[in-house]
């Protein structure tokens, strides 16, 4: 039997314990005294919101094909644990071998939401490693991070040795050859980020000087050695067949998963072009795979899982050109074996109402649209198609076919917004209900319920956003109440429930999306006074964050309300995201002035990702 | 989904080692994927969220292992019980294994959960925490009282009731603890519960966490009222080809 890394006396005193013993089903376990690389790769969250990333089910599988690398998995310990680990000095470990982290070649941390970054402190210090890379010598791990806030890592450059930008596919398997070399060669770690910082796609913090003008601007980012390249490109899978990795057999969690099931990636990147969208700018070019290798990967998922549901992923199924397809063979094979199918980002049209009559209980199932912004002039700036036509139809549509709940999604705070476009969104959603009102008594489904939810916009490195400002906390407040206020004003108001989040995480969040390096010792400070799962409301604390700049000096209005311009040297800017900055100024402007740009199928855009040929670039060319 | 005719099969299986961190629940869900993982032809419920039709004998606690649990699960075929054994195993992660499958009777009254009578157990000091007290000769003298009187909470009252009839057997196997218990819904006795009013009563108290659990079996009752005849879940169903 394989021995845990807790005691039983720990295990039986916190919170589901199954998140630490490891040991499910479809994970991985090989001799350790066999393999050259041990990879500990970490979701810095807790075990379910971890364990239902398909990105790190991909790349732990493609590193355990190798038989010289054992991947292991790490989660952020919850709160519980934390502090037994902390009383006890017990270290951070990995769930398959039970390891502690500290004795691995790698620790790799995918950071997919900025709130996760004091979380990404927490593993460092539990692990009983240095937070600062310069201060860990040759016997720690290497420190690597990837995934969508990767894309501006200097705000937690101090932190890691290595980031990898872009797709895991494509560069892992000569960073591990390298890190072999190297070592068989008795190179030291300088040497090994040496040779990993001209690997495609894989930047060196340490290697990079930043120096800022006095208004706090950038004034030069550069290389601080030979042999070090001025711009990171991006690495993107451009073969869906050859390069992609499918997973043929998923790790299933003991406990519930925040995503119980088989998640199917149908394809990479979006068509759409939404200006406020980060996703949609770098998984670009837009890449389908194949339907019948979806049909197969489908199959073999939901046999070594024992799954009962899969879901399709992807930034916007409907763009998917096989959808009918995949979804018809999905219904016909695997419904009567009591299989659930989810179908999320699917935009309201006939089709998706005849498959979602199939898949779902109407009475039960609410409708979802994200028009984002309340106003036709607004949702033409932030160049989201969905025109209130489209809308009004969907919902039209679905009622008169017995749906009776429908999900709005919108934020406030885009670029030009004014008061008219904050109250668009009741109105908008009083026509909704206006439109099931219109149905006859007794052919619909009792009253309408419509939730309205605004979430507070915040601008993304590599998004034409990328230069706007945002708001102060009152502010935001004052635009959540227009929204309140107009609804309440509405006819059918009492339909209408509205939500809307706090903007102090927003505020931070986007603090931290365009930081520079300065900013890491905010998260420094902030972890150091308790600051710790950021992302959970419940544990947020927005007064433990005012500390931290107060005692860093760090100026926060300095980082969002400042509007840039297109000039400035950005913190990102050495990094080559494939969509090039003419192509986002140009976007910018057209935003003000309200002219929407057609998706990749109706027109090329020339937004420079044509270059890396493949996907939506090249279709119809063969 | 029409209506099939069902075949019930009893499921006997272990639960070892770092499973025992794995609640009823989940240890419920993880062998509703095994089963399909199996791809036993098992019998689902109707409706939009169709779930399989199982019911499990007696919960077992977190941080307690076991040699003997059960679950009865309804398939839409016969299949040979060697071979619903042999998928399932093959389907299975270190320290859940599967010890045999029996075809049982259909009928509601064959649920397993409402055919527990009695458990047996074993109780075994971890290292170090034996308390220093002469206890392995008293267990006789402790089972000689009249009754034996225990508190128990609900939510809204504490009741004292008389444990004594629920103890069907206490002994020492070794250096462990041997029990065996009622365990019927009306007169669960934890094994917990047992050990610490036994120390209680030499008067020592026990050290969190001084001892581990293990389930050995668990029994249904063949006999007559005040008669007890207890036949292990397994015994109650048959092999087939």
């Amino acid at each position: 039997m394989r021995k845990l890394a807790l005691s039983d006396e720990i295990l039986l005193k916190i919170d589901k314990s199954a998140r630490y013993i490891g040991n499910e089903v479809n994970s991985v376990m090989k001799d350790s005294s066999k393999v050259d690389v041990r990879f500990a790769m970490c979701f810095p969250d807790v075990y379910e919101i971890g364990m239902s990333h398909l990105g790190m089910q991909i790349l732990y599988h493609m590193f355990n094909k190798r038989e010289d690398v054992w991947c292991e998995r790490v989660f952020s310990p919850w709160t519980d644990l934390d502090k037994v680990m902390r009383e006890e000095q017990a270290p951070l470990f990995a769930l398959e071998s039970q390891d502690p982290v500290k004795d691995f070649d790698f620790l790799g941390i995918t950071i997919q939401y900025e709130m996760c970054y004091t979380n990404i402190l927490q593993i460092l210090d539990l692990s009983q490693m240095p937070l600062l890379a310069k201060e860990r010598g040759e016997e720690y791990p290497i420190v690597i991070g990837g995934g969508p806030c990767a894309y501006n890592p200097e705000p937690l450059a101090d932190f890691f040795d290595l980031f990898y930008i872009g797709e895991g596919e494509t560069s892992y398997d000569a960073l591990f050859d390298a890190y072999r070399a190297n070592r068989k060669a008795g190179g030291t770690k300088e040497d090994f980020l040496l040779m990993a910082a001209n690997i495609p796609g894989i930047y060196v913090p340490a290697f990079y000087d930043v120096s800022y003008k006095e208004d706090g601007t950038i004034a030069s980012f550069k290389p601080n050695r030979p042999g070090v390249p001025e711009t990171v490109q991006k690495q993107v899978v451009i073969d869906m067949e050859e390069g992609y990795r499918a997973i043929e057999a998923p790790v299933v969690p003991f406990i519930k998963a925040t995503q119980d099931r088989v998640t199917l990636e149908i394809q990479r990147g979006c068509i759409r072009g939404c200006r406020f969208c980060q996703a949609g700018m770098i998984y670009r070019p837009t890449r389908e795979r194949n339907v019948e290798s979806l049909k197969q990967a489908a199959r073999n998922m939901l046999k070594s899982t024992g799954h009962e549901e899969i879901s399709l992923s992807s930034l916007s199924s409907s763009d998917y050109s096989e959808l009918k397809e995949l979804v018809t063979f999905l219904i016909d094979e695997f419904k009567e074996d009591g299989v659930n199918i989810s179908l999320p980002s699917l935009r309201i049209d006939s089709f998706a109402l005849d498959v979602m009559s199939k898949v779902q209980d109407i009475r039960k199932s609410s409708l979802t649209f994200a028009p984002e912004a309340g106003s036709q002039r607004l949702r033409d700036v932030i160049n989201k198609g969905l025109t209130e036509e489209d809308i009004l139809k969907g919902a039209g549509d679905a009622f008169r076919g017995g749906w009776n709940r429908v999900k709005l999604y919108f934020m406030l705070g885009l670029p030009t917004e004014t008061e008219d476009d904050m109250k668009g969104i009741a109105h908008l959603a009083e026509r909704i209900a206006e439109e099931y009102y219109e149905i006859p008594k007794d052919q619909r489904n009792g009253k309408v319920q419509i939730v309205v939810s605004t979430s507070f916009f915040v601008p993304k490195p590599f998004t034409p956003f990328q230069w706007a400002s945002m708001y102060r906390e009152e502010d935001f407040i004052a635009k959540a109440k227009v929204v309140k206020e107009e609804i309440r004003a509405q006819l059918n108001q009492r339909s209408i429930k509205y939500n809307w989040h706090e903007p102090d995480v927003t505020i931070l969040e986007g603090f931290l999306a365009r930081g520079d390096r300065r900013c890491g010792q905010v998260i420094k400070a902030a972890y150091e006074k308790g600051a710790l799962y950021d992302a959970w409301s419940e544990s947020f604390r927005y007064d433990i964050w005012k500390e931290a700049f107060k005692e860093t000096d760090v100026d926060l209005d300095y980082y969002t309300l400042r509007e840039r311009s297109t000039d400035e040297i950005l913190p990102w800017d050495f990094i080559d995201a494939g969509v090039s900055k003419k192509f986002l100024i140009r976007e910018w402007d057209q935003a003000k002035n309200e002219i929407v740009t057609p998706n990749c199928r109706q027109k090329c855009s020339g937004c420079g990702v044509k270059r890396y040929g493949g996907g939506v670039c090249c279709e119809g060319q063969n | 989904m029409e209506e099939v005719c069902a075949v019930k099969v009893r499921i006997k299986f272990e639960k070892l080692g770092a499973m025992k961190f794995i609640g009823h629940l989940d240890t419920m869900r993880y062998f509703q994927k095994a089963i399909r993982r199996a791809g036993l032809p098992i019998a689902y419920s109707g409706g939009y969220s169709p779930h399989m039709i199982m019911s499990f004998a007696a919960p077992l606690g977190v941080g307690t292992t076991s040699l003997g649990e059960y679950f009865d699960m309804e398939l839409t075929e016969t299949v040979p019980t060697t071979e619903i054994a042999n998928r399932l195993n093959a389907a299975m992660v270190e320290g859940f294994r599967v010890l045999s499958a029996r075809q049982v009777e259909d009928g509601k009254a064959s649920k397993a959960m409402s055919l527990v009578a009695a458990a047996d157990y074993l109780v075994e000091f971890r290292d170090g925490k034996e308390p220093d007290v002469e206890w392995r000769t008293k267990i006789q003298e402790f089972l000689d009282q009249p009754e034996i009187l225990v508190t128990k909470k609900t939510k809204r009252s504490e009741k004292q009731v008389n444990i004594r009839p629920y103890i069907y057997k206490m002994e020492l196997q070794g250096e462990k603890i041997f029990l065996k218990l009622a365990s019927a819904s009306a007169n669960y006795t934890k094994p917990e519960m047992v050990t610490d009013t036994f120390f209680a009563w030499l008067g020592t108290e026990l050290a969190p966490f001084a001892y581990m659990v293990q389930r050995l079996e668990v029994y249904g009752d063949v006999g007559e009222e005040n008669a007890p005849v207890f036949v292990s879940l397994e015994a109650m169903g048959e092999e087939v080809e």
